[in-house]
């Protein structure tokens, strides 16, 4: 069986609106003044957006992930890398959920 | 960016390569994140055909985990009125995010703008923010972080749903935090100093009470409305130095 007529309307709606959505937030930001308070709240999303993607990761899961995090901040102030603050989260978390038997 | 030269060509080139290189670490976590996408699409009934399709065409992992749940193999049990709206309201926080990418269009490049928000992601949409905070970013770096974001996304759903629970759970080698951890140091690389501290911890506190109360992804769209707003706020009427930083 390959699909089925509802299965491609179904994935057709939701790749319409996904673009649509991805689409609209550039659009709407064309149409918002480039001073000001709405240039102001742009400028602000990314920070905001990133610390509310990260925050409830750390704080709500388990104690793994706390001390994780912790590294991986150590690490990246200290080298300014990318990759290295990302491989030794890996590396943290999964250490720490083995020795918690996680 | 603003005056065309004639080695415009090549610029873009580099940009697009250094778009994807930049990418590399959250491919792992893309990748990570397709696998386990792949093995539970195949558990939720999806044929080989609907996974090429809803990655390809959706290209939005939080929207497709969700309609995971929502899928039966049964088509004429389908419910495809609530896939789409599911879709829309798990993809909405993306209206954020794209808005934070005019400054790489000009008005009159708008246009062709709209296209290439197709390919944006969580992780190439910050790999560009924050070199966009470094004073770089550009249309080609967006686009060679999302078309290596597309080509891992569509490399590991596919095999994750042909090898099905072959695959090992990724979060028991820790792979689950690579995104966690990468966004992590994107957010320190983006401190520009105390005018910061207020709309972070505004988004991070406000993110965190909506993830305990409320289901999906409304977390991420919430606090960072807030947050931001925060900060716009406190610039604009507290009269913070941060425009002049910017």
């Amino acid at each position: 069986m390959l699909s089925s007529p509802e299965a491609l309307i179904a994935i057709a709606g939701m790749a319409l609106v996904s673009f649509a959505i991805k689409a609209s937030g550039l659009m709407l930001a064309n149409k918002l003044p480039r001073q000001g308070f709405a240039a102001a709240w742009i400028k602000n999303i990314p920070g905001a957006v990133l610390a509310s993607l990260v925050a409830p990761a750390i704080i709500t899961g388990n104690l793994a992930e706390a001390l994780a995090a912790i590294a991986t901040g150590i690490v990246f102030i200290l080298t300014r890398s990318l990759i290295a603050a990302m491989a030794i989260g890996v590396l943290s978390v999964y250490l720490v959920r083995l020795a918690l038997g996680a | 960016m603003n005056a065309p030269a004639p080695h415009t060509r090549q610029i873009a080139k580099d940009q697009f390569f250094l778009g994807a290189r930049a990418c590399i670490p959250v491919a792992i976590s893309v990748s990570a994140y397709g696998l386990v996408w792949g093995v539970l699409a195949k558990g939720a009934g999806l044929t080989v055909l609907e996974v090429i399709l809803m990655s390809g065409l959706v290209f939005a992992g939080s929207a497709q985990f969700v309609a995971l749940e929502l899928w039966t193999a049964t088509p004429s049990a389908l419910p495809i009125g609530a896939l789409i709206i599911a879709a829309l309201i798990v993809n909405l926080r993306y209206m954020l995010l794209t808005a934070t990418l005019r400054p790489l269009f000009a008005p009159d490049q708008m246009t062709g703008g709209f296209w290439r928000m197709f390919l944006v992601t969580d992780e190439n949409w910050a790999m560009t923010v924050a070199e966009m905070a470094r004073g770089g970013g550009s249309r080609a770096f967006l686009l060679g972080g999302g078309v290596l974001a597309y080509c891992c996304w569509m490399v590991s759903t596919l095999t994750g749903r042909m090898l099905g629970a072959v695959i090992d759970d990724p979060s028991r080698y820790g792979l689950d935090f690579a995104f966690t951890a990468t966004f992590l140091a994107l957010l320190l690389g983006m401190w520009r100093g105390k005018a910061d501290l207020i709309p972070w911890l505004v988004a991070a506190v406000t993110a965190i009470i909506c993830a305990k109360l409320l289901p999906g992804s409304w977390y991420i769209l919430i606090g960072g409305i807030t947050g931001s707003l925060a900060g716009a706020a406190i610039e604009t009427f507290v009269g913070g130095r941060r425009a002049e930083l910017a």
